[in-house]
């Protein structure tokens, strides 16, 4: 009996051990007990806020932590190292669990990389000119402006579909030249997904703003971001288990609310 | 009554009639052959099937087609007045390049300048430049109008070609016209606007007309300036529809325009032709 007692007793610590490095993950990852992500470097606003991970601010540094936790692991297990976006993206072996800078998920890519669920559905956003800034968010606001879009993209079903400008829109070959447009002040608005419209806006056309985001709709192919990891990794099914438990429970969504419309300031088009 | 016609032909005229019919035989037997090699050879091909659909889709077409042609409108817009933009321009130019006064030394430079640059730079690059570049100056609407500034665009470069045609058609009028002209008591500019002109103009309609065809074309080359036209209408539908049906349904539009074009270009060479015999 005592000998059963102390079997069980064993058999207990062995499984609290085992929960510890999370139900699913045992055994899966780099180091055990230790979940290591792998990020950009840099990383970027609004994904990554001040470049670090750690503090578990920016939509990807939160989403990070609440996967861990949820494949249970507690904060302190989670490691952070850092990695170019084209050395992530090579096949061979890798020094992450699994890594997350943006990465869309392609069928060119995932022939070489396995991608988990995607954890972001990048919506199209309204970047506009200097001298649009104070234009409301409201489809009937929108409506007046004079459009651009890249011509090959999905913006432009978007905008005859949903916008309805009142005068035709311009379209262009590419990034660069809506760009030009706008800088030009030949258009007044145009329609990026968001992640490309934060940058331009940032980084590129000086005064512009992004005054408003569309909800991810389905139906439009969206660009889709995934969690990178090496081909073949058996941690996949448990980071998509987490992803999907995380999206049932609207914790996933709330994350992005609070990263990707509250800290970004880019109110959803009503 | 035809055999009797026929036997009351001479020795000559029977052999050329023959040998006629037998051009007109090995010509069709030859059409014949090709045609149908291409016919049944194209779809053996192992790729044909895959090719026929993404460019020649029946269903794609027709569904596309109308809104195709509804984007030529633009095109024919953009044509309509930049062409005669381009004929008085590229007049003015040749005229400029032409001058023999000393004091309008300036005057011929600029010409040459003009040509040698706007004949020397891609359309595409003179169209991004003055077309984003000039409004980027801070032009208030609509003054920013890419139509506007892509159309300037065109009518520059295609007046430097346009110039260089008018001036060969100066130079084709023999320089004793213009002496006889002057000896008859008439000034330079007469000489000019009511001798030398009416021949070179004549002498070179058909050249221009080549270049309407070409301008008819190169119109397309403002969609990457914004304007959403046949081209870039079609490029939207590829892009959609993952097929490239919408291309050759434009390319159908731009033959239907362009063919007969061409053939009236031809029927003015050969009448000039005669004429000069």
């Amino acid at each position: 009996m005592s000998r059963f007692l102390t079997l069980t007793a064993v058999l207990a610590v062995v499984s609290t051990s085992a929960m510890a490095g999370g139900h699913c993950a045992a055994g899966k990852t780099l180091e055990d007990g230790k979940l290591t992500i792998a990020t950009g470097n840099p990383a970027y606003y609004p994904w990554v806020l001040n470049d670090a991970p750690e503090s578990g601010e920016g939509f990807e540094a939160a989403v990070a932590y609440a996967v861990a936790a949820e494949m249970g692991f507690a904060d302190e297990d989670v490691v952070w190292v850092r990695s170019s976006f084209d050395e992530a993206i090579q096949p061979g072996a890798k020094n992450f669990n699994f890594n997350m800078q943006q990465y869309s998920i392609t069928a060119e890519r995932d022939a070489v990389v396995d991608f988990s669920v995607p954890y972001y559905t990048a919506p199209m956003a309204v970047l506009v000119s200097p001298g649009a800034t104070e234009t409301e968010p409201t489809l009937a606001a929108l409506r007046g402006l004079k459009w651009g879009a890249v011509g090959s993209t999905t913006a432009v079903p978007k905008l005859e579909t949903v916008i309805q400008p009142d005068s035709a829109p311009l379209l262009y070959g590419d990034n660069a030249d809506v760009n030009a447009a706008m800088s030009a002040n030949q258009i007044d608005a145009a329609l990026f997904d968001l992640p490309t419209a934060l940058f331009l806006s940032a980084v590129m056309i000086e005064g512009s703003k992004v005054i408003g985001q569309f909800a991810p709709d389905e139906s439009d192919n969206p660009d889709q971001f995934g969690m990178l990891m090496e081909q073949g990794n058996p941690l996949k099914a448990c980071v998509d288990e987490a992803l999907n438990a995380m999206k049932d429970s609207g914790k996933l969504a709330e994350i992005e609310a609070q990263w990707l419309q509250d800290t970004t300031g880019v109110p959803l088009i009503k | 009554m035809t055999e009797q016609k026929a036997a009351g032909l001479t020795r000559r005229q029977r052999y050329e009639a023959a040998q006629r019919k037998r051009a007109a035989i090995i010509a069709t037997t030859s059409t014949v052959l090709v045609v149908a090699a291409i016919v049944i050879l194209v779809p053996m091909t192992p790729g044909w099937e895959k090719v026929q659909r993404s460019f020649f889709n029946g269903a794609t077409l027709v569904q596309t087609f109308p809104k195709l042609l509804d984007a030529f409108k633009i095109n024919v817009m953009i044509f309509a007045w930049s062409a005669p933009a381009i004929a008085i321009l590229g007049l003015l130019i040749a005229l400029a390049r032409d001058t023999k006064s000393p004091a309008l030394f300036p005057l011929r430079i600029f010409g040459t300048a003009f040509t040698d640059i706007f004949r020397g730079i891609p359309v595409i690059l003179t169209v991004y430049l003055i077309g984003f570049g000039i409004p980027g100056l801070g032009l208030p609407c609509p003054w920013n109008s890419p139509y506007i500034w892509g159309s300037l665009a065109l009518i520059l470069t295609y007046s430097a070609y346009v110039a260089e045609i008018f001036r060969s058609g100066i130079d084709s009028v023999h320089h004793s016209q213009r002496s006889a002209a002057l000896s008859l008591g008439l000034t330079e500019r007469q000489v000019t606007r009511d001798v030398v002109l009416p021949q070179a103009i004549r002498n070179v309609v058909p050249a221009q007309m080549n270049m309407l065809i070409a301008l008819q074309k190169d119109v397309s080359l403002l969609s990457f300036i914004g304007p959403v036209e046949i081209f870039r209408q079609a490029g939207v539908f590829k892009s959609l529809l993952a097929n490239f049906t919408p291309y050759v349904g434009a390319a159908i539009i731009f033959l239907i325009v362009t063919i007969p074009a061409t053939r009236y270009a031809d029927y003015l060479m050969a009448r000039q032709r005669q004429e000069r015999r």
